[in-house]
């Protein structure tokens, strides 16, 4: 299990909250982060201080430094609040003022704010897992969180986001990278994308991009960074044919691939692309390269 | 017949029940805002949990629809008259009403009011009306399709009884009968342009022409009914057409709608005079608005403000 440490985190959340709002906005926060923390706070005033944040502290985007960065990164591997706004921050820190002695009562009043969210509330909620106690209680609802149908909430679950590489379990693990590609979204921003890889993944993937291609569509070159580590008989033919691809991209998704497998083959294959294997063993070629001209060219 | 580009609100529309369709066609005819009442589904709901889930989607799922059609969505959320008639179920409402009258975009009570004019109607609408004090947000009032002038007049009673200011109140489905006691008394009045049982737009027109721009809003209140969610447009472009001064229209089919609600403190200009920025490209391929084969709309909507035809009778 991974918890970050609670007080820690909320004086880091306090400091790059200070830089986003107003003193009456701080005030504000500071003050109902008290009520909430005491033993005879009610329901309603968790469901009124969470709703209002934004009322309050505002919606600015935080100011963050490489140094919050990596403070952020020491606090909780993976935790990133680089695209959060000062009301998610604000939001995130009432949610870790509450009392969770009683593992029970936290969940069940974590769980009244996401079935009765917004949109806002829903991308705070989500980016807070990672950072709340008894992170484990909250697996089912991540998996929940990957079958939204709201751009924003899904980026706040799936991307830049360490829970679910850290808790989900393998299925829902898979439905969230297979999703991310079908909704058009970068795979380099999920947090653990190859540490999670699996073969079940793999298999998958390279279904898909068989589906697209009979369907005449573009594949994201992206598909093939989960598939590398499992390249076997079957899907060398699919790598095959990516280095035959006239997009340049897909070549060099075909030689990365190649570059994260055993598989005796694979290695051969890449030997026949002397100029790719070049320009990999320079370091010139990266999953993060091939996500930003997959963006670009979306 | 046009618009001549006027940039336009419906404050009363459920495009819950309307298609991407007509989000589209609004867009296109200038529509940049709109505002959903809670209002019922056509039969009533028989346990809290629709309810939840029914305001969850107002704040969520419809919202995120409208916006990648550029369109704002903002919403009122209450517990309506029909419904408040189900005592034991009103209760429970009641209990849920404070998860979200303080969601962003949340920018009034309503609809409420009275529908049959019974007593459980009454005890919910002053119950409402409570609650809409301890949380300073607008009211807004649906009046009944009979007995119509006498329950608008009650309606604003009983407002004032409980020491509501009247211009935190839309009172909502006017007519010829019953404009002069609402306005006369302080209070917005909205007039819903449905096509057979409330205004036509030609009336709307006498109606301006007599009363002025004062405190006056048109709205469509489209709904799973036979009804027209061009409402707005349509009244304006026969407004233009029939030589009332463009502010005066600018100020029933937009200002009016901005100014009352926007008392809520949830509703800017600036939401949507910041570029459109409809990207659909952002949204999903599964589920979403969008199926395979379409293409995706990307940068400004272009607005035209054209339509075939502006009666709506």
């Amino acid at each position: 299990m991974i918890q970050a440490n609670i007080p820690s985190t909320q004086t880091f959340l306090k400091e790059i909250i200070v830089r986003s709002t107003t003193p009456q906005g701080m005030e504000w926060l500071q003050q109902k982060t008290e009520l909430l923390s005491s033993e005879n706070a009610k329901d309603k005033d968790l469901f009124l201080s969470f709703s209002a944040a934004p009322r309050f502290v505002g919606k600015s985007p935080l100011q963050l430094t490489d140094q919050d960065l990596q403070k952020a990164e020491e606090l909780r591997e993976g935790f990133n609040p680089s695209a959060w706004s000062a009301a998610q921050a604000a939001r995130t820190l009432l949610l870790l003022s509450l009392p969770h002695q009683d593992a029970k009562a936290f969940q069940r009043r974590v769980e009244t704010l996401f079935s009765t969210a917004d949109m806002g509330e829903l991308v705070a909620l989500y980016g807070s897992l990672p950072l709340l106690p008894h992170p484990e209680l909250f697996t089912e609802r991540a998996a929940e969180g990957v079958r939204t149908n709201m751009g924003d909430v899904y980026e706040a679950v799936a991307l830049d986001n360490p829970y679910p590489a850290d808790y989900m379990t393998e299925e829902a693990w898979n439905q969230l990278v297979l999703k991310t590609l079908f909704v058009g979204k970068p795979l380099y921003r999920i947090y653990g994308i190859e540490k999670r890889s699996n073969p079940e993944l793999a298999r998958m993937l390279s279904d898909y991009a068989h589906e697209r291609w009979a369907a005449g569509r573009p594949v994201s070159p992206e598909l093939w960074r989960p598939i590398g580590p499992f390249i076997d008989e079957t899907i060398l033919e699919d790598i095959k044919k990516l280095f035959a691809h006239p997009d340049e991209v897909q070549q060099e998704a075909a030689a990365l691939a190649c570059a994260q497998s055993n598989f005796v083959p694979a290695k051969e294959l890449l030997d026949q692309h002397p100029l790719l294997k070049n320009r990999l063993e320079s370091g010139e070629l990266s999953w993060r390269l091939i996500g930003n001209k997959t963006l670009a060219l979306q | 017949m046009n618009t001549n580009n006027m940039l336009l609100i419906d404050p009363h529309v459920h495009m819950t029940s309307r298609t991407t369709d007509d989000y589209e066609r609004m867009r296109k005819a200038g529509i940049v805002a709109i505002i959903e009442p809670a209002f019922w589904l056509g039969q009533p709901r028989t346990e809290a949990g629709s309810f939840k889930d029914y305001f969850s989607s107002l704040v969520g799922w419809e919202r995120f629809r409208a916006s990648q059609f550029g369109i704002k969505h903002y919403c009122t959320i209450g517990l309506n008259s029909k419904e408040a008639n189900n005592e034991a179920l009103a209760e429970q409402v009641m209990e849920l009403l404070p998860l979200f009258l303080y969601k962003e975009g949340v920018v009034g009570v309503g609809e409420i009011g009275y529908d049959d004019q019974t007593k459980a109607e009454d005890k919910y609408f002053r119950a409402q009306l409570e609650l809409s004090k301890e949380v300073n947000l607008p009211v807004q009032i649906h009046t009944p399709h009979r007995d119509k002038k006498a329950g608008t007049i009650k309606s604003m009673e009983v407002c004032l009884e409980h020491g509501i200011a009247p211009d935190m109140v839309v009172v909502d489905h006017n007519n010829e009968e019953t404009v002069k006691d609402v306005l006369d008394r302080g209070f917005w009045a909205a007039f819903t342009i449905y096509p057979n049982s409330k205004m036509g737009n030609e009336r709307m027109v006498e109606v301006v022409k007599k009363y002025g721009s004062e405190r006056i809003i048109v709205n469509s209140s489209a709904d799973w009914g036979i009804s027209d969610p061009l409402s707005v447009p349509k009244t304006a472009s026969l407004m233009l057409e029939r030589g009332i001064d463009p502010e005066d229209v600018r100020k029933v089919c937009y200002q009016n709608a901005l100014d009352s609600f926007g008392k809520s403190g949830q509703m800017h200009e600036s939401d949507w005079l910041t570029p459109a920025n409809v990207d659909q490209r952002e949204k999903f391929s599964d589920n979403s608005v969008l199926r395979g084969g379409q293409t995706p709309v990307v940068g400004d909507i272009n607005t035209s403000g054209e339509l075939d035809s502006n009666i709506v009778r």
